[in-house]
Order: C-alpha cells, then sequence, then structure tokens
C-alpha cells in the first residue's frame, strides 16, 4: 500500500452515495441520468476496491440495481422485456428514485433537526438543573452482588492460609460492633475505601471474618455502599451522605440482627 | 386581577416545568391560601383552554416586549426559559449546561424517519435509509430519545418505535405537531413524473414506452411534473 493518504470520501450507505454524486452533477433527483449515475456508482464501488476499503453489502446490492436499470436501457426497444403487468411500483428506476427522493427529504429533515439541538444548548431555563438529563442516567453500574463480596473476602483470607497462622487459638479480640465503630471511623475521613484497605491491618482469619460481618452490617443498615467500577473489578466502599441520617445510637451498642 | 399575571408569577417561582393539568390544581387550590379572595375563588375552576389563551397571550406580550426570557412550551409543560442569543453569557455564568454530546448525521437521519413516521418497524427504517441502523439504533434508546411503542400487526410481530418526550425536550419541541414540515414528511408523497429520463441522449435506443416520452430531440425533453419545492422548503423552514 503507497504511504500517501488518500483522501476518500466514505459514505454511509448506498443512498447516501448516490444522493451526493446527483448533487455533483446539479440536477434535480427526478431529472438526473440513471445510466450516468449507474455508472458513476460503479466506478466509486471499483475505487473503493482498488484502495482495499471494505465494502458494506448494500451497496453491492444497489450496485445491481443500478447495473440492471442500465442494462435494460441499453437495450433497444423492441428488444427490452416487457413484463405483462408490470405496473409502476415495479419500475426499479421509479423505485429508486423514489427511496432518494424520500431520503433526500428526511436528510432535510435531520438538518433542521440538528438545527434545533444546537438552539437548545443556549437556552436556559428558569431553574438551573432542569432539562440536565445528561447527568441523571451514568452508565449504569451493575450493583455488586453477594458474590462479589464473598470472593473479595476469599481472596483476603488467602492470604492467611500460611502456616504459621495455625497457632494463632486464642480467642477472639474483635467483636462485630467494635469492627463497625472502627469502619465507620476509617470512612470518615475519607468518603471511599478500597475493599482490600478495609482488611489492611488485619493479622487473623477471624479479624477478617469479623470485619467482613461488620461491613455486611453497615451495607444493611444503609451506612455504607459498595460499588464496582468494572466488572469483577476492585470493589470499594462508600459512606453513604444523607441529609438526615437514621443511624443506630453509638456503634457500640449495636447488636448483630 | 389578569389570569396571564396570575400564571406569569406562577412560572415565575415554579421549580419545574409545568403542565396544563398542573397549572390548573395551582389554581384549585389557590382559594385555601387566600382568605376571602375574590380572584383567588373566581378562577379556582379555570378551564385548561382558558390557561393556553393566556399563556399564548404572555407569549405574545413577551415576544413583542422582546423580552430576553419567555415562556416555552416543551413536551406539553411550561417554562421560562432564557433566549438563545444570550448564551455566552448565561453559559460564563452558570457553566456549560450538561448536554450529552451532538447526534450524529446518520442518528439524526435516524431520528428524523421514527419521528415523523412512528409508529415505525426497524425494517421500514432501514428501507428508508438502505443501511442496518443496529448501532444508531442502540445509540437512539440508551439516550432515551426512543423507545419501543408496540408491535406491529404483521408476521412475526416486530417492535415498533416511537419518540419518546425526552425526545421533544432534547429538540425544544412542544409536541410532534411542531416537527418542521411535518405535513408532508408523514406521509410518503412522491409524485410520479409524467416521464422519467433515463437515457444517454446519445444512445441508439430510445426509452421504453412506459416513460411516454414524446420522440423530440433530446435538448427538448419535457420537464417532468415534479413536486420539487420540499428540498427547499425544508431546508430554510428550520
Amino acid at each position: 500500500m503507497p504511504e500517501y493518504k488518500v483522501k476518500f470520501e466514505v459514505f454511509e450507505g448506498p443512498l447516501d452515495l448516490l444522493l451526493y454524486l446527483i448533487k455533483k452533477e446539479e440536477v434535480d433527483i427526478y431529472e438526473v441520468n440513471l445510466t450516468r449515475l449507474a455508472t458513476q456508482f460503479i466506478e466509486y464501488i471499483e475505487t473503493m476496491r482498488l484502495l482495499d476499503l471494505e465494502i458494506a453489502g448494500e451497496f453491492l446490492v444497489m450496485a445491481s440495481t443500478l447495473m440492471y436499470i442500465k442494462s435494460r436501457e441499453l437495450l433497444p426497444v423492441e428488444q427490452q422485456v416487457q413484463v405483462e403487468g408490470e405496473d409502476d411500483g415495479d419500475d426499479p428506476r421509479w423505485e429508486l428514485i423514489r427511496q432518494l427522493v424520500e431520503y433526500k427529504k428526511f436528510k432535510d429533515a435531520a438538518g433542521s433537526l440538528q438545527v434545533l439541538e444546537a438552539r437548545q444548548e443556549d437556552v436556559f431555563p428558569r431553574v438551573p438543573g432542569k432539562l440536565e438529563f445528561a447527568s441523571d442516567a451514568p452508565a449504569p453500574r451493575p450493583d455488586v452482588s453477594i458474590f462479589d463480596l464473598v470472593s473479595a473476602v476469599n481472596s483476603v483470607l488467602k492470604r492467611f492460609n500460611r502456616p504459621e497462622d495455625l497457632r494463632d487459638i486464642f480467642e477472639d479480640k474483635w467483636s462485630v460492633s467494635e469492627k463497625i465503630e472502627h469502619l465507620m471511623r476509617a470512612l470518615s475521613e475519607r468518603l471511599r475505601m478500597k475493599f482490600s484497605e478495609l482488611f489492611e491491618g488485619v493479622t487473623s482469619r477471624s479479624e477478617v471474618v469479623v470485619t467482613f460481618l461488620a461491613l455486611l452490617e453497615l451495607i444493611r443498615l444503609k451506612q455504607l455502599t459498595v460499588v464496582q467500577l468494572e466488572a469483577f473489578g476492585e470493589i470499594e466502599v462508600c459512606r453513604v451522605v444523607q441529609a438526615a441520617v437514621v443511624a443506630p445510637e453509638g456503634a457500640g451498642a449495636a447488636k448483630s440482627e | 386581577m389578569e389570569l396571564k399575571y396570575i400564571l406569569e408569577a406562577v412560572l415565575f417561582s415554579a421549580q419545574k416545568p409545568m403542565s396544563l393539568k398542573e397549572l390548573r390544581d395551582v389554581f384549585a387550590t389557590a382559594p385555601e391560601h387566600a382568605e376571602a379572595d375574590e380572584a383567588a375563588r373566581g378562577l379556582k375552576k379555570v378551564k385548561e383552554g382558558e390557561l393556553t389563551a393566556a399563556l399564548e397571550q404572555l407569549v405574545k406580550e413577551h415576544e413583542d416586549a422582546q423580552r430576553s426570557y419567555r415562556l416555552a412550551c416543551v413536551a406539553g409543560s411550561w417554562q421560562f426559559v432564557t433566549q438563545p442569543e444570550y448564551a455566552p453569557w448565561l453559559k460564563a455564568l452558570v457553566g456549560h449546561r450538561l448536554r450529552p454530546p451532538r447526534l450524529s448525521q446518520p442518528a439524526l437521519e435516524t431520528l428524523a424517519i421514527i419521528a415523523y413516521r412512528q409508529p415505525i418497524m426497524r425494517a421500514e427504517i432501514e428501507q428508508v435509509r438502505g443501511v442496518t441502523i443496529d448501532g444508531v439504533m442502540q445509540t437512539l434508546v440508551e439516550r432515551g430519545l426512543v423507545e419501543q411503542v408496540g408491535r406491529a400487526e404483521v408476521v412475526g410481530r416486530p417492535m415498533t418505535y416511537g419518540t419518546t418526550s425526552l425526545f421533544l425536550e432534547y429538540f425544544g419541541l412542544r409536541s410532534l405537531e411542531d416537527l418542521p414540515v411535518a405535513d408532508e414528511l408523514r406521509r410518503i408523497v412522491v409524485q410520479k413524473p409524467e416521464s422519467l429520463v433515463t437515457t444517454e441522449p446519445g444512445l441508439a435506443t430510445v426509452a421504453p414506452e412506459q416513460l411516454a416520452l414524446p420522440s423530440e430531440p433530446p435538448s427538448a425533453e419535457p420537464k417532468p411534473e415534479k413536486t420539487k419545492a420540499p428540498k427547499q422548503d425544508s431546508a430554510t423552514k428550520a
């Protein structure tokens, strides 16, 4: 392939290309010379082939329609197949022109819509915030399911599958309510934390479990929420900020329900 | 107490665009907030038609006074909005309004077809545009501009699509009636001209009889009957 840049118009579809060719000829759609149009269209397809560009199926269908039309025109009138009962609706020339006219109308309508679209960008309503539907529909993030949480805690637990942990048979130092307090404190300075960060200072499997239970309880109480920015990615724990917080009094007294 | 100025005050303070029904509710409950106010009681049962008339009067007044902020009815609800000419200063004031990126040409064309021809099947849309529209349709649905509105009564019961109220808001349209050149684009009106010129003037053959070309030299080919107007109209009507 040569290195120089080829400036080549790429069209959405065959109708686009036909309208472009017609416009270049500066004729009315009704007056267009379909035979010449067919030739130009097919030349275009050939050029695409030469440039190794992918040709959508619709272009080839249109090319064959045009070739059919062109071939009909080239026959002497006596030899032209007059299909019995071929009414206006079956005339491929007419069908093509009709299609082009219709498409052109909608293209123009699209242009009008574009003007309206641009105008609306400059229109500000009395109460700002209205009509800002853009921010109302953020990319939907799948809710973190319990399975995601379990597999996340599983990977944390794996860290403790080391032989030296087997000797740790002292009683649990941690209660769920203490861990709840701990988590809330950790998330008071920063609104978000990575799931893995919750377990940073943890020294035993049982501590992991207790921490995890505390997390679940806080999620249930709607004090915290979890999000996952990408599928199977890192889970983030966020504090729920509400105007009126209905929280149980004193985390220390919290009982696990 | 003029109805229209009450409406002006209400819409001035409204927290959101107000539909005619919501405005009527305001009038219905106003007497509760005004002891012995004749005006409030008098207007308690105001009709939607009266509201519309008063609102239209306001619109005209604002226009005549060249108000920089006027009443607009979008998707059937009324709200004060600024005129687009003042956008630079307003953008400086409130920052750029969050708008999704502008729609691409194919998206706009597909949207136009749906808007004018709804309810419409996917196959019918593709027939007009001459290409498949899967990607574009997904964009339009995701943006909330089109939605499924039913199923066609044909074999396979394919889905039909239509535009949403968000579509109206996005383009600042009062209703589907406000679409530019609506009447014309709704119907498949393409007049078949008397004769189609499809032959190369220099070719030996003549056009088939269907064209009914009189046997004159090519330069004197009769101009076909055509509804040429639409092309220009829709461009200027915007």
